[in-house]
C-alpha cells in the first residue's frame, strides 16, 4: 500500500505540469467539464430533490413536541443539506459515476497502448491525460454541489407543497432562519477536495493497468472504492479542521 | 542510423536482454526478429525509451539517448513515428484527427497546413477519403495504414514498427511491407520492424538480427538467412510445414 501511495504521488508529480500546448489543454478541460460535470446534472437533481423531500419527512415525523416549531424542519433541512448531503453523498456519488469512467477510459488506452503512443511522440501522458480532468472536476464539481444544494432545498419545499406535514411558510422561514454563509465555503471547499481526490485516484488507477479487460474492470472498481474511502477520510478531517 | 551498445535489461531475476549490441542503418528497413518471448519486443521498447536500459546505452546518430533527461529526449521523440502492434489509435479521434495529433501538439501550423498534411500521408498509405472514420470503423490494415499515415506526419527519421502484419491476411501484409520499405526508401529514414512473419523477413530485410534468448544470436540479411547453418535460427525460420517443404524442394 504505502508502495502505491508513493506511486500515486510520483504520479501527480508528473499530472500536475504546465500543460504542453495550451490552446489543446483549453479544448480538453471544456470537453471534461462536458462529459464529467454537465452529463452528471440529470442524476444529481433527481438525487438531491428526493434527498431533501426524504430528510423534510423524517425531520417531521421526529418531530412530535408541539413546543418544537414547524420551522425547524426548514433548517434542519438547509443545514443537513448544504454541510453533509450535497458536497459528500454527491461527491461519493460521483466517484461511483465519475471515478469508474476515468479509470477505465485511461486503463483502456494503456492496454491498447494508447499512452505508449503519447509517450514516443514526446507528450507527457499523464498531464495530458489526467491534469484536464482534475481541473475540470475541481471547475464543475462546486457548481454541481450548488445545484444539488438548491434541488434539494426544493425537495423538502415540494413534501409541504403536496402533503400536510407542514406549511411552506414554515419551511421558508426555517431555511432562512441563522444562516451562516460560512457552510457554505466549507462545503463548497470539501468539494474542491474530493474533485481532486476522485479524479487523481481514478487517473492513477487507470494508468497504472497492466493487463487486458479484467485488469481495467478490476482498476475501474478500486477506482471508486478507493476514491470513496478517501473522501469519508477527508470529509472527517475537513470538517475538524473548519469547523472546530 | 540508431546503434545500441551493450544493453541489458531485466524485469525482477528475469534477465530478458544480454549484453546485445547492435546497429541499425538509415536508409533501411532493418528486421528484428525472433520467437515470441525471445525479448525483441522489450529491444524495440527499450530502444524507443518506454523501457529504460538495466545497462548500456541507445544511440541515435551520435546522441546517447539513455543518457538523457525527459526534457531532452523530448526532440528526439519528435523525430520517431511508430508504429504499434494494433495500431493504437486515438479512439475518441477521427482518422484526420489522429493523424493530426502530432501536428497539432508540436507544430504551428494552421489548419488548412495541417489538413494538406493529412491528406498527403493519406494518400501515401492509399486511404484517400477515410478522414472522417473513427478506428472502431476500420479493418485491420486500414487500422495499421492509418497508424503508418500518423507515424510519418511529422516527417519522422526513425520509424519503428511492432509486429506490423499481426493479425492480417497475407495479401494486406504484403501492402503493410511494401509500404514501409516504400517510405524507408523514399524519405531515407532508419526503420526498425519487429516481425515474425517469414513473408516480411524474405520481401523486405535489409538487414535482420535474430534474437534468442534475450541475445543477439545472428546478423545478416534476406540473403543470407535462407542458407545459414545457424541452428537456432533454422529452426525459427524452417518450422513451419510450408518452409519446410520449400527448403526440401531446394536441395532437391
Amino acid at each position: 500500500m504505502l508502495s502505491r501511495f508513493g506511486k500515486y504521488i510520483l504520479l501527480m508529480i508528473q499530472v500536475i505540469r504546465k500543460p504542453e500546448k495550451g490552446s489543446v489543454y483549453r479544448k480538453q478541460l471544456i470537453t471534461e467539464i462536458q462529459s464529467l460535470g454537465i452529463e452528471s446534472l440529470g442524476i444529481v437533481a433527481i438525487i438531491s430533490l428526493f434527498m431533501g423531500a426524504v430528510v423534510a419527512i423524517q425531520t417531521s415525523y421526529n418531530i412530535d413536541n408541539p413546543l418544537i416549531p414547524a420551522s425547524t424542519i426548514g433548517f434542519t433541512v438547509r443545514q443537513s443539506v448544504i454541510l453533509e448531503f450535497a458536497p459528500t453523498i454527491i461527491s461519493l456519488i460521483l466517484a461511483g459515476k465519475v471515478g469508474s469512467r476515468i479509470a477505465s477510459e485511461i486503463g483502456t488506452m494503456r492496454v491498447t497502448e494508447q499512452i505508449d503512443a503519447l509517450e514516443i511522440m514526446g507528450v507527457n501522458p499523464a498531464n495530458f491525460l489526467i491534469f484536464p480532468k482534475v481541473t475540470a472536476a475541481m471547475i464543475i464539481n462546486p457548481v454541481l454541489i450548488i445545484l444539488s444544494m438548491y434541488f434539494g432545498l426544493i425537495g423538502g419545499w415540494l413534501v409541504a407543497v403536496i402533503t400536510d406535514l407542514y406549511t411552506v411558510n414554515d419551511y421558508v422561514y426555517g431555511i432562512r432562519a441563522w444562516f451562516d454563509g460560512y457552510i457554505i465555503l466549507y462545503a463548497l471547499t470539501k468539494t474542491v477536495v474530493f474533485a481532486f481526490l476522485i479524479t487523481s485516484i481514478s487517473g492513477f488507477e487507470g494508468f497504472i493497468v497492466k493487463g487486458g479487460a479484467v485488469e481495467v474492470g478490476a482498476a475501474s472498481t478500486r477506482a471508486v472504492v478507493w476514491s470513496s474511502i478517501m473522501i469519508i477520510l477527508f470529509n472527517l478531517i475537513l470538517t475538524q479542521l473548519l469547523l472546530s | 542510423m540508431i546503434q545500441a551498445l551493450n544493453i541489458s535489461k531485466s524485469f525482477g531475476d528475469n534477465q530478458v536482454l544480454k549484453d546485445i549490441t547492435v546497429k541499425f542503418e538509415k536508409g533501411k528497413t532493418n528486421l528484428i526478429i525472433g520467437q515470441s518471448g525471445s525479448g525483441k519486443t522489450v529491444l524495440m521498447k527499450c530502444l524507443v525509451g518506454l523501457y529504460e536500459v538495466d545497462e548500456g546505452h541507445v544511440y541515435f546518430d551520435e546522441r546517447d539517448f539513455s543518457a538523457m533527461s525527459f526534457k531532452e529526449r523530448k526532440k528526439i521523440r519528435q523525430e520517431i513515428g511508430m508504429l504499434f502492434q494494433g495500431g493504437a489509435l486515438f479512439d475518441s479521434l477521427n482518422v484526420e484527427e489522429n493523424i493530426m495529433f502530432p501536428l497539432t501538439m508540436f507544430t504551428n501550423q494552421s489548419l488548412e497546413e495541417k489538413i494538406e498534411r493529412v491528406n498527403f500521408c493519406l494518400e501515401w498509405v492509399n486511404l484517400e477519403n477515410a478522414n472522417k472514420l473513427y478506428p472502431a470503423e476500420l479493418s485491420g490494415g486500414m487500422t495499421k495504414r492509418v497508424a503508418i499515415a500518423r507515424a510519418i506526419s511529422l516527417n519522422p527519421e526513425y520509424l519503428f514498427c511492432d509486429e506490423p502484419n499481426s493479425g492480417l491476411d497475407p495479401h494486406t501484409s504484403g501492402v503493410i511491407d511494401d509500404l514501409i520499405s516504400r517510405i524507408t526508401e523514399e524519405f531515407q529514414i532508419t526503420t526498425i520492424v519487429n516481425t515474425h512473419d517469414m513473408n516480411s523477413v524474405i520481401k523486405i530485410g535489409d538487414t535482420i538480427s535474430f534474437i534468442y534468448k534475450g541475445q543477439l544470436w545472428w546478423e545478416g540479411d534476406k540473403t543470407q538467412i535462407l542458407d545459414t547453418d545457424n541452428k537456432e535460427l533454422n529452426e525459427f525460420v524452417f518450422d513451419t510445414e510450408l518452409t519446410k517443404r520449400l527448403k526440401k524442394s531446394k536441395i532437391h
